[in-house]
């Protein structure tokens, strides 16, 4: 039986924007507000999860061409160069800094060297969630 | 500022994730880990040098002085272990090149060991008790992936019991931190000793001391060791080396740590709990490696005994004891790393691992045959080998203690680790030629490179007891003396 989700795959295709947004919000607001690195990527990775679940997964491979178990690994891999980063300036492991700059648009903003490793955090579990909805649904 | 104190922990940690990229190249793989693992012994022999010359190392991550942030401390005994355990993972990765199979290395088997690696080594330099879970868990994932790594019937059902038994000793071991926390408000080892020497151990702390006793002895296989025999033989020979090699270490490392530094004013009930525990353990274990015609259960069951041994050195917490006991600890990473790789080895040679279908293996494999012996006396404790001065020096300790009872048993159960050897040995090697030698299947030298290199450490840690026995004294008398930790790690500046 053919089943007609034509109110899924449209609710699907506005929706996932909002997740996706709402998942880098929580991303960037971690550092003073409740959010962070590790639920900014859960939220990510439902978005992804959701568009698996209304379109076929050939599909979604065929529009996102990325290997979530490399993404995985190279966010794992980010985390930690940041912290092997204070090898380089002679400071102790995962040292992190931050300084103010005046960006265009933004004015006065906080840049912190912490969002790096987050994004590693993030990367690290949209990979794995990812990698375990795929391969749960695979056949044997 | 010691940066270098964290390289035998995140050098394999990036090392393993780097490699997760090559899944395809499996030689690619294979050198890089080997290379991996060289430098961390590298590194790790450098930390142990300069502790010895320049005290106790510390790192303070991202600058935040304990207690308020983590720390990595590097003192004799944790930089000895980390040396003794990247050494030996060497030798178990080079058997894994040539054992391992195609299949299992394009499945990622190079990046868990080096995780797995990489738990042992934080697990051991950590000094932080939130920290040594973290660790624990780094080593335990990869310990889960690995067991069941190749699918086979036997490994999964061997994985389900491991899985399950560490998950529910995981979260014992948080409840026991949450309880600790909640008592005295801090995590960090140095900080906790005092605050635990200010109330004089309170029975309440007492409990949680025996909680953590609990939640370690699961780790470690003593007295609640039911999983460990199933578990250490589902897993193909070289992965089997490692856990059989280190993974009880680090939960023996765990009770060691706990019981000098933190837990040490009320010796009559923690210390005696842990001697009972010991000796059970030591018995159970002897029954077991006697009782089995499995190769790999009776090879099983002689780690249960050397988990008994060694905290028999604990138990009787005098200064020779305790260098006992770090002795046998370095020695038994080696000998049974060692072990499990030659009782793999019969297995492929065989295909057995049955005692009384196999006999006289030494016609066609005399070298192998020697190792083995070798191997076996080593772990009895004859002279001039390493395994000597470890028990000598806990013998001393349980005299001095007057323990008489917890020395028979530590004695007699060195007959038993020798008889049930022995059995092997007799049954295996001697007899009559099964198989002709035309038809014999011949031992890799990739396999055999790998046994007669520890076996050569072994002889090393024999003869050369005087090159560490500086170490080994240091480490005993900073376990001795919890000051000289807590001054190193609460002392201004790095």
């Amino acid at each position: 039986m053919k089943a007609n989700d034509v109110i899924l795959r449209t609710v699907t295709r506005m929706a996932v924007f909002i997740i996706l947004t709402f998942g880098v919000y929580l991303f960037l607001a971690g550092h003073n507000e409740p959010g962070g690195g590790f639920v900014g990527g859960l939220v990510l990775a439902s978005a992804f999860v959701l568009l698996f679940l209304s379109f076929d997964i050939e599909t979604v491979q065929k529009g996102i061409p990325v290997n979530f178990k490399l993404l995985a690994a190279s966010g794992a891999l980010l985390s930690v160069l940041t912290g092997l980063g204070s090898f380089l300036f002679g400071a102790p492991f995962l040292t992190q800094v931050f300084d103010y700059f005046h960006l265009p648009i933004f004015g006065e903003t906080e840049l912190a060297t912490v969002v790096l490793f987050e994004a590693g955090v993030s990367l690290a579990v949209i990979g794995t969630v990812v990698t375990i909805i795929l391969s749960i649904s695979e056949d044997v | 500022m010691n940066n270098l104190v964290i390289l035998p922990m995140i050098l394999p940690v990036v090392i393993g994730v780097f490699l997760v990229f090559f899944q395809r190249f499996v030689q690619v793989q294979r050198w890089i880990s080997l290379l991996s693992l060289i430098a961390s012994t590298g590194v790790s022999a450098y930390i142990l040098y300069h502790v010895q010359h320049e005290g106790i190392m510390r790192l303070d991550f991202g600058g935040w002085a304990p207690p308020f942030g983590i720390s990595f401390v590097a003192d004799s005994f944790s930089a000895l272990l980390v040396v003794t355990t990247c050494l030996t993972s060497i030798f178990s990765l080079v058997y894994a090149f040539s054992s391992i199979g195609e299949d299992r290395e394009k499945m990622y088997v190079y990046p868990l060991i080096q995780l797995l690696i990489a738990g042992v080594n934080g697990s051991f330099l950590t000094a932080d008790m939130f920290n040594l879970f973290v660790c624990f868990e780094i080593m335990l994932l990869a310990s889960y992936a690995l067991i069941t790594l190749g699918g086979t019937k036997q490994q999964l059902r061997e994985a389900i019991k491991y899985v399950l038994i560490n998950v529910v000793a995981s979260s014992l071991f948080l409840f026991a931190i949450a309880y600790l926390y909640g008592t005295v408000g801090t995590l960090n080892f140095a900080h906790l000793s005092l605050r635990i020497a200010e109330t004089g151990q309170t029975p309440l702390l007492t409990t949680i001391g025996i909680l953590f006793l609990i939640v370690f002895s699961l780790k470690a296989g003593l007295l609640l060791y039911i999983w460990l025999p199933g578990s250490y033989s589902a897993p193909p020979t070289a992965i089997a080396a490692l856990f059989g090699a280190l993974l009880t270490k680090v939960g023996i490392y765990a009770l060691f740590r706990t019981f000098t530094l933190l837990f040490y004013h009320e010796p009559t009930i923690t210390h005696t709990l842990i001697g009972i525990m010991a000796a059970i353990t030591m018995i159970g274990g002897s029954i077991g490696a006697v009782a089995y015609n499995d190769i790999q259960k009776i090879v099983a069951y002689n780690v249960v005994i050397s988990v008994g041994f060694i905290l028999t050195g604990l138990a009787v917490f005098t200064p020779a004891g305790i260098e006992g006991s770090i002795y046998y600890l370095v020695h038994d990473i080696v000998a049974k790393a060692l072990l499990f790789l030659l009782a793999g080895t019969i297995f492929t040679l065989t295909a057995t691992n049955r005692l009384e279908r196999i006999s006289g293996l030494i016609r066609n494999y005399p070298l192998f045959g020697w190792l083995f012996f070798i191997t076996m006396i080593s772990l009895a404790g004859i002279p001039p080998l390493s395994g000597f001065i470890g028990k000598v020096l806990v013998a001393q300790g349980a005299i001095e203690n007057q323990s008489y009872v917890l020395l028979a048993i530590a004695l007699i159960s060195s007959l038993f680790v020798l008889y049930s050897l022995l059995r092997v040995f007799r049954n295996c090697f001697w007899g009559e030629t099964i198989i002709s030698e035309e038809s014999a299947v011949p031992l890799k030298a990739g396999m055999l490179i790998p046994c007669v290199l520890l076996t050569a450490i072994s002889f090393g840690l024999g003869l050369g007891v005087e090159g560490i026995s500086a170490y080994v004294s240091d480490a005993a008398h900073t376990l001795m003396n919890p000051d000289v930790y807590i001054e190193a790690v609460l002392s201004e500046g790095s």
